[in-house]
């Protein structure tokens, strides 16, 4: 007979998922696009060398949110920022802050693959080149090599590294731009649907790619799958009309979530 | 809870649950008439259990084919999903309770043609009322979405498991009594233990039927000690 101990019981029954340190700490974000306002006090913690993905309706304020991460919402005039964003403890939006230095730890990759009009290699290099983070042609050859390896795209491209960029496939093209991302070791990536556009095959080497990333990299993705999110993330946020409605780990998200809001979106019976 | 944003989901979902419910029902109905049969000698409705057993198994297989289908085309997710896979689940449980009736049915006619002592009929019949009762009332409790009256029902499990010992010892006792009795009590032994085997399938449901309604486990239960185990070592 197999008689299990109160010890083998609860061993079993240990979560699966132990906290992470945070990277990235967002405290009573609120954003205005002029008159509007588009996020009314986020709280969150990105978890370090996790993927978080942001979930929710259009409009929830998801990608106002990841925006905000890398003070991309400085470039539109009307768009005023409040409460504070930590990376490190240290608050992004303190005036002595570079913001330039800033995306550099922070990198992005947007919803369309957007190569500059330049050779492979000189996507890549682009960034070492204008942050000095590369002086000698063996250097960059270097940097570029292992960035698109990391991205998966190295066999895929070596003999023709001096082609144009925008000559690539969609999901290549794609996963050049985050080569181009993780040239110059940024500590976090931020991803804006960054596979919508691509076929199913291309979004499973994304996919993959994300997984591989999270070895060494904190990323954040705002996704409309909701299978993507669960495949690839550790933790889920969900959004609904500016707020932060839930966070928790993916999997209970996804099976067993505690907000009405999040489980009707997910169950697909709203938006 | 609200409707999908897409109607045929909604459809689909509730077809699922509707064949659990009818093998609910079914499941109810072999456990009755098998017992009946036994306890009365009645071939014919023996037959019917057994003619019963593939209606049971068709509606299992359009089950796992509906969940399947539903699972590829719509990747259910939260309590959707939690009910596509706990039918599943469930139907499984119910399809072996169909099993385990026709396996009473098919000993009736060798039950029948021994001298059964006739004040067997009554324990087997309190049994069997006891486990009528954990079937009708898991059906009953899934249809109606009532978890807390599944953490009882799954209490109640015990109270088989007594009444099954004591008809066990019972047997026992005729078998000793007159070697005569020995091939119709074991029939009946294999009875008892397939009306125990149903109550133990019953808990399993209670327990998927938990986990689609409230998202979360029941706690895991004791493994009790089989009394009659000790029974059989101490008669040895």
């Amino acid at each position: 007979m197999n008689m299990l101990t109160d010890a083998a019981v609860e061993e079993t029954l240990q979560p699966l998922y132990k906290p992470a340190a945070s990277k990235m700490t967002g405290k009573d974000v609120t954003v205005h696009y002029g008159e509007k306002q588009a996020l009314f006090g986020v709280n969150l913690e990105v978890p370090e060398k996790q993927v978080m993905a942001l979930i929710g309706p259009s409009g929830c304020g998801k990608s106002t949110f990841l925006r905000c991460l890398n003070r991309m919402n400085d470039t539109i005039d009307i768009c005023r920022v409040g409460g504070s964003i930590l990376l490190d403890g240290e608050d992004i939006y303190d005036p002595r802050i570079d913001v330039v230095e800033l995306r550099a730890r922070v990198g992005m990759v947007f919803q369309k693959p957007n190569p500059f009009p330049k050779s492979i290699y000189e996507n890549v290099a682009y960034g070492p080149r204008i942050h000095g983070l590369a002086w000698k042609k063996s250097e960059f050859d270097e940097v570029v090599e292992t960035s698109l390896q990391k991205a998966g795209l190295f066999n895929e491209v070596k003999d023709r590294l001096h082609e144009p960029g925008t000559g690539l496939s969609g999901g290549q093209q794609q996963r050049l731009c985050i080569a181009r991302a993780i040239a110059v070791s940024p500590e976090v990536i931020l991803m804006d649907e960054p596979c919508s556009a691509l076929d199913p095959i291309a979004t499973a080497k994304v996919e993959e790619l994300i997984d591989e990333l999270r070895q060494n990299y904190t990323i954040v993705i705002v996704t409309h799958s909701m299978q993507q999110a669960a495949r690839v993330s550790q933790r889920t946020a969900m959004f609904h009309l500016g707020n932060l409605v839930e966070e928790g780990p993916t999997e209970k998200m996804f099976t067993n979530p505690d907000d009405k809001r999040t489980q009707d979106y997910i169950t697909g019976r709203f938006g | 809870m609200g409707e999908h944003t897409v109607s045929s989901f909604d459809e689909e979902l509730e077809h699922i649950d509707r064949l659990i419910r009818d093998m609910g029902d079914l499941s109810g109905a072999m456990t009755r008439a098998s017992t009946n049969a036994l306890l009365e000698s009645d071939n014919a409705l023996a037959q019917r259990v057994i003619s019963d057993d593939t209606i049971m198994d068709a509606k299992q297989r359009e089950l796992d084919e509906r969940a399947i289908t539903l699972i590829a085309k719509r990747q259910p997710m939260a309590q959707d999903l939690r009910s596509v896979v706990g039918a599943i689940r469930m139907a499984s449980d119910l399809e072996r309770i169909g099993d385990l009736a026709k396996n009473i049915a098919k000993r009736v006619g060798a039950v029948g043609q021994g001298a059964t002592p006739r004040s067997l009929a009554h324990s087997i019949d309190a049994m069997a009322s006891l486990v009528l009762q954990q079937v009708n009332g898991v059906v009953e409790h899934y249809v109606r979405r009532n978890p807390e009256a599944l953490v009882h029902l799954r209490d109640e499990d015990e109270k088989i498991d007594i009444q099954y010992t004591s008809v066990f010892r019972e047997l026992l006792t005729y078998m000793m009594e007159d070697p005569r009795n020995i091939t119709s009590c074991t029939h009946l032994l294999f009875c008892a233990k397939n009306l125990e085997r149903i109550g133990d399938h019953v808990t399993n449901i209670a327990e998927n039927a938990y986990y689609v309604m409230t998202g979360s486990q029941l706690p895991v239960q004791r493994p009790k000690l089989d009394e009659t185990q000790v029974t059989a070592e101490a008669g040895s």
